[in-house]
């Protein structure tokens, strides 16, 4: 049971991975609709990052996490380098929660 | 986020390093946690390489542990099911091969994805996705391992900021994207749907809704209007 669940969970995202790869082709698409093909993943990861920044399960994530993504997201605006924007988003939270504010 | 003047590859690859290096910490604590739920060591490693989705092996680990595997299932697919779409934005940079696709396909994650879309070249693209995919791979499956290994002496991620971490990474990543006003709006509006949504819906159909966002291209009066070309949103 167990490994069939996670052979299902498996095969169904490949499924999913493949099948928009292999779609693209089968797709017709105005250059108006390939326009939104990028946007729409943007949308998907801008969604991600959003709710991965501010929501813990179905409630707030409390202030440590929010305050280091938004350090992180400032720098990244000031175009530092990835690595920078990455070790302050971590080190800001790291450092917050050490002071006690979770 | 990447300018001309900067020398691309190393920086390339130095991306690359950092990401992997939170990669094996974020792996190491799943592979802890799924041992701490009292799963079979095998368990952990079949997950990290056949599903390779480290937010659905958090969700699908916790929901097996309850008992509940069918659950776990579910739960898992419909967290993954923003893949189609991402499967549908990155088809050209993957490659026309049934090797490069069927490869491919299975490293497509949201940082992979994110990572490619940063690029402009085609060229780079495609050598973005396969570096960034493979390091992804090879560090997600060597961090289980290690959490495996260690047990409950890794930690919580939480205590080193890694939680802030990705989302800031995603950010960086989403930023140069955002400079074109429509990708902005749809993707603020989408970011906004999916967090107001969250409290009420099952884990992965807010960040779907997020594709709701396109609508507002759609709406009438807007330049070049879509007429019957009209987005089909999940929800």
């Amino acid at each position: 049971m167990l490994i069939a669940a996670i052979l299902t969970l498996g095969v169904g995202t490949y499924t999913m991975r493949l099948g928009g790869v292999l779609l693209r082709d089968r797709l017709e698409l105005s250059d108006h609709l390939q326009r939104l093909l990028p946007m729409a993943a943007a949308s998907l990861l801008a969604a991600l990052a959003a709710t991965a920044a501010l929501m813990d399960g179905t409630s707030l994530a409390g202030v440590a996490r929010p305050v280091g993504v938004v350090v992180g997201a400032l720098l990244a605006w000031r175009r530092a380098p990835f690595v920078v924007v990455v070790l302050a988003a971590a080190g800001t939270a790291a450092l917050l929660r050490l002071a006690g504010i979770e | 986020m990447r300018t001309a003047t900067r020398t691309p590859d190393r920086e390339l690859l130095r991306d690359a390093a950092a990401i992997a290096a939170a990669m094996i910490a974020v792996g190491a604590s799943f592979g802890a946690i799924a041992i701490a739920y009292g799963l079979p060591v095998w368990v952990p490693f079949l997950m990290s390489t056949a599903v390779f989705a480290g937010g659905a092996q958090f969700l699908a680990v916790g929901l097996i542990a309850a008992g509940n595997p069918i659950a776990a299932v579910l739960a898992g697919l419909l967290l993954n099911a923003r893949h189609l779409p991402f499967g549908l934005a990155v088809a050209a940079t993957v490659g026309s091969r049934w090797r490069d696709r069927l490869i491919g396909s299975h490293l497509m994650t949201d940082e992979v994805v994110a990572f490619t879309l940063a690029e402009r070249d085609p060229a780079r693209r495609r050598r973005t996705y396969w570096l960034i995919g493979l390091t992804l791979f090879t560090s997600w499956n060597a961090g289980t391992a290690l959490g495996v290994w260690l047990g409950g002496a890794t930690g919580d991620p939480a205590t080193l900021g890694l939680d802030a971490a990705f989302p800031a990474g995603l950010i960086a990543l989403i930023l140069p994207s955002l400079r074109d006003g429509d990708t902005r709006l749809v993707a603020l509006l989408g970011a906004a749907v999916a967090v107001a949504l969250t409290p009420v819906l099952p884990a992965g159909l807010p960040v779907l809704c997020a594709l709701l966002g396109l609508a507002v291209l759609f709406r009438p009066g807007r330049r070049g209007t879509a007429g019957r070309e009209t987005q089909e949103a999940p929800c």
